[in-house]
């Protein structure tokens, strides 16, 4: 089998105190793969549960049941630093009281590759380097983080995850704050790293569109459950669609072939 | 500049200083001691009952070596509660873990512990589990499921500080005061010359705390991304805080132990050192050992003879300086990457 990663059947829930904060959905039985190579897509509804499956997989959270397989092995049994070798996640914002530069961030991207280090090598200087061209951000270097654009920061924490050198590449909600046009640099970016690189990709989104366009298959989650894998063809279809988010949409098809999805709004303004 | 000579060349600067502010420090004093006399101590060439070698060889120089030590440790606790708490405010003091340190003290000295090497341990051993419960507690009130907010965590601080601070009172009330000898006067916060073997026990429990700090500060910077970001990056979150927490409170309870509670040294020293060579701790957590040697020394010096013949408290020096500093701070002094 040549599943990168693999899930079986896991099952979690937060615990009592944290489902009165808000966290109320639990998973049941999830189960999938993502191929090495490919560009794998969740998406689904507010709050299914899509970032809380991102932080299972790098382990921020343990499932209750059930088993994560990265390339055969369980990512339980991988040292923090061994997994994030293979992992690399470029989350959402965060908030940073220091003041750290993007050569400084990127660089904070070596550390798995030598965590008992005290500085980083010349090697782990060059491989930064080489991921902040590959982002563009190479004129950031000594810029602040808090003076960036929202383009530029998301660029700056790609280049992060880019010098991890990880076999797997998360994303979280990855053009949440981007203008159009950023949007679609990101995607082409993310694009030309699958496939110049052969890096894998798994992204959530709630962006259905891109997420269409991106991914080679799609994930629909509905209440911590697996609704449908498959094409976007397959995953974005109307029925299903309406059933899960709850409202009335359209699924067309767009220049390059994928299928798009709009919210049906009846004609009855008058 | 690589970040290799940045810190070589900062290191060399600040030991520089450092030696500057010690010549300043064994020349000048109430004694009105002659340069020539203090220079003919220090080169062993004065006779071992005069004035000079007294003053010279038995107060000054063991103070000075006291106050460089106190104030390196504190430094690099301050980085420490700031890498750890992420935030830039945080200090011993501050969170109340200096108080915390000095309710372990006053405990020993009513169990009549005196100043001999394996008393000093004792002492040592009960400010460090002073300080420890002060800082596990503050974690503990200031932790929610998402992170410590800045606020919270200060108040927290001020109230285990006051706590801590009221249990002193009621056990120097309760206790027969004779007992509690000079106790008010070394809640000051005072550098007094420390003996030979307690000097030593000081300086490895210093630098025990010191090589903690160290090891991990790569590892801290990656926790100011989040606790979360962090582990992405392949961090051992709760081992690092764990190991960060205990050197931080050893650091802060062994200063406590040997010259009182002295404030605001971890959040003066560390804060001008991000203004010069910015926020990597690799670079702030040695320098930060010089710089606050430098600092208190230069404090305790101007304590001395500010007020000759009689003395202030450095801490009353380190709390002058550190209030209005805390403040600017506050008011949201930007911070920037060298």
């Amino acid at each position: 089998m040549s599943a990168l990663l693999a899930l079986h059947d896991v099952g979690f829930a937060y615990p009592q105190r944290e489902r009165q904060r808000g966290r109320r959905f639990s998973f049941d039985a999830v189960s999938f793969a993502v191929e090495a190579g490919e560009v794998f897509g969740i998406i689904g509804p507010n709050s299914a549960g899509k970032t809380s499956l991102l932080r299972l997989l790098t382990r921020v959270l343990t499932p209750a049941r059930g088993e994560i397989l990265l390339d055969g092995r369980p990512v339980g049994t991988l040292a923090p630093w061994e997994l994030a070798r293979e992992v690399a996640v470029v989350p959402q914002e965060a908030p940073r009281p220091f003041p750290f530069s993007v050569e400084q961030l990127v660089m904070m991207g070596r550390f798995p590759h030598g965590p008992g280090r005290f500085f980083e090598t010349a090697e782990d200087t060059a491989v930064a380097r080489e991921a902040m061209a590959a982002t563009d951000t190479l004129t950031l270097a000594a810029l602040p983080l808090e003076e960036l654009s929202g383009g530029e920061r998301q660029r700056a924490m790609l280049a992060r995850a880019l010098a991890q050198q990880p076999r797997l590449l998360v994303l979280d909600e990855p053009t949440s704050h981007l203008d159009l046009r950023y949007q679609a640099e990101t995607a082409e970016l993310l694009r030309r790293l699958n496939r110049e690189r052969g890096v894998t990709i798994l992204l959530v989104s709630h962006d259905l569109n891109l997420a269409a366009e991106l991914c080679d298959r799609l994930l629909l989650l509905h209440q911590g459950r697996v609704a449908r894998v498959g094409t976007p063809g397959e995953v974005l279809e109307q029925s299903l669609l309406e059933r899960v988010f709850e409202c009335r949409v359209v699924v067309d098809k767009t220049v390059s072939g994928r299928p798009s999805v709009q919210l049906a709004f009846t004609a009855e303004r008058r | 500049m690589t970040d290799r000579r940045r810190l070589a060349f900062a290191l060399m600067a600040l030991t520089m200083l450092l030696l500057l502010v010690a010549v300043a420090a064994l020349f000048v004093g109430s004694a009105g001691l002659s340069p020539r006399a203090v220079a003919r101590a220090l080169a062993g060439r004065a006779e071992r009952e005069s004035v000079e070698a007294i003053v010279t060889l038995g107060l000054r120089l063991p103070r000075v070596l006291v106050a460089v030590l106190a104030g390196g440790a504190l430094a690099v606790a301050g980085v420490a509660f700031q890498g750890l708490t992420r935030n830039p405010l945080a200090e011993p003091s501050v969170l109340g873990v200096t108080s915390g340190a000095a309710f372990g003290v006053v405990l020993a000295q009513i169990l009549g512990l005196g100043a001999g090497v394996a008393d000093a341990l004792a002492v040592a051993a009960f400010a460090f589990g002073g300080a420890l419960l002060a800082a596990v507690s503050v974690y503990l009130i200031a932790a929610s499921p998402g992170g410590l907010a800045v606020q919270t965590l200060l108040l927290a601080g001020v109230i285990v500080g006051i706590f801590f601070s009221s249990a002193i009172t009621v056990v120097i009330s309760i206790v027969d005061f004779n007992r509690l000898g000079g106790v008010i006067h070394w809640l000051l916060g005072n550098l007094a010359p420390v003996p030979a073997g307690s000097l030593a026990v000081f300086a490895v429990l210093a630098a025990a705390g010191f090589m903690l700090v160290l090891r991990s500060a790569r590892q801290l910077n990656l926790l100011a991304l989040g606790e979360e970001a962090a582990r992405q990056l392949g961090v051992d979150a709760e081992r690092l805080k764990r190991r960060v927490f205990l050197a931080a409170a050893l650091l802060t309870g062994t200063v406590v132990a040997f010259t009182g509670p002295i404030g605001f040294v971890g959040l003066i020293v560390p804060h001008v050192l991000r203004g010069l060579i910015g926020q990597d701790n690799r670079l702030l957590v040695p320098t930060a050992l010089v710089g606050g040697g430098v600092f208190l020394l230069a404090a305790d010096t101007l304590a001395r003879n500010i007020v000759a013949p009689a003395e202030l408290s450095v801490g009353v020096i380190t709390a002058f300086c550190g209030a209005p500093f805390f403040i600017w701070v506050l008011r949201g002094r930007p911070l920037r990457p060298a």
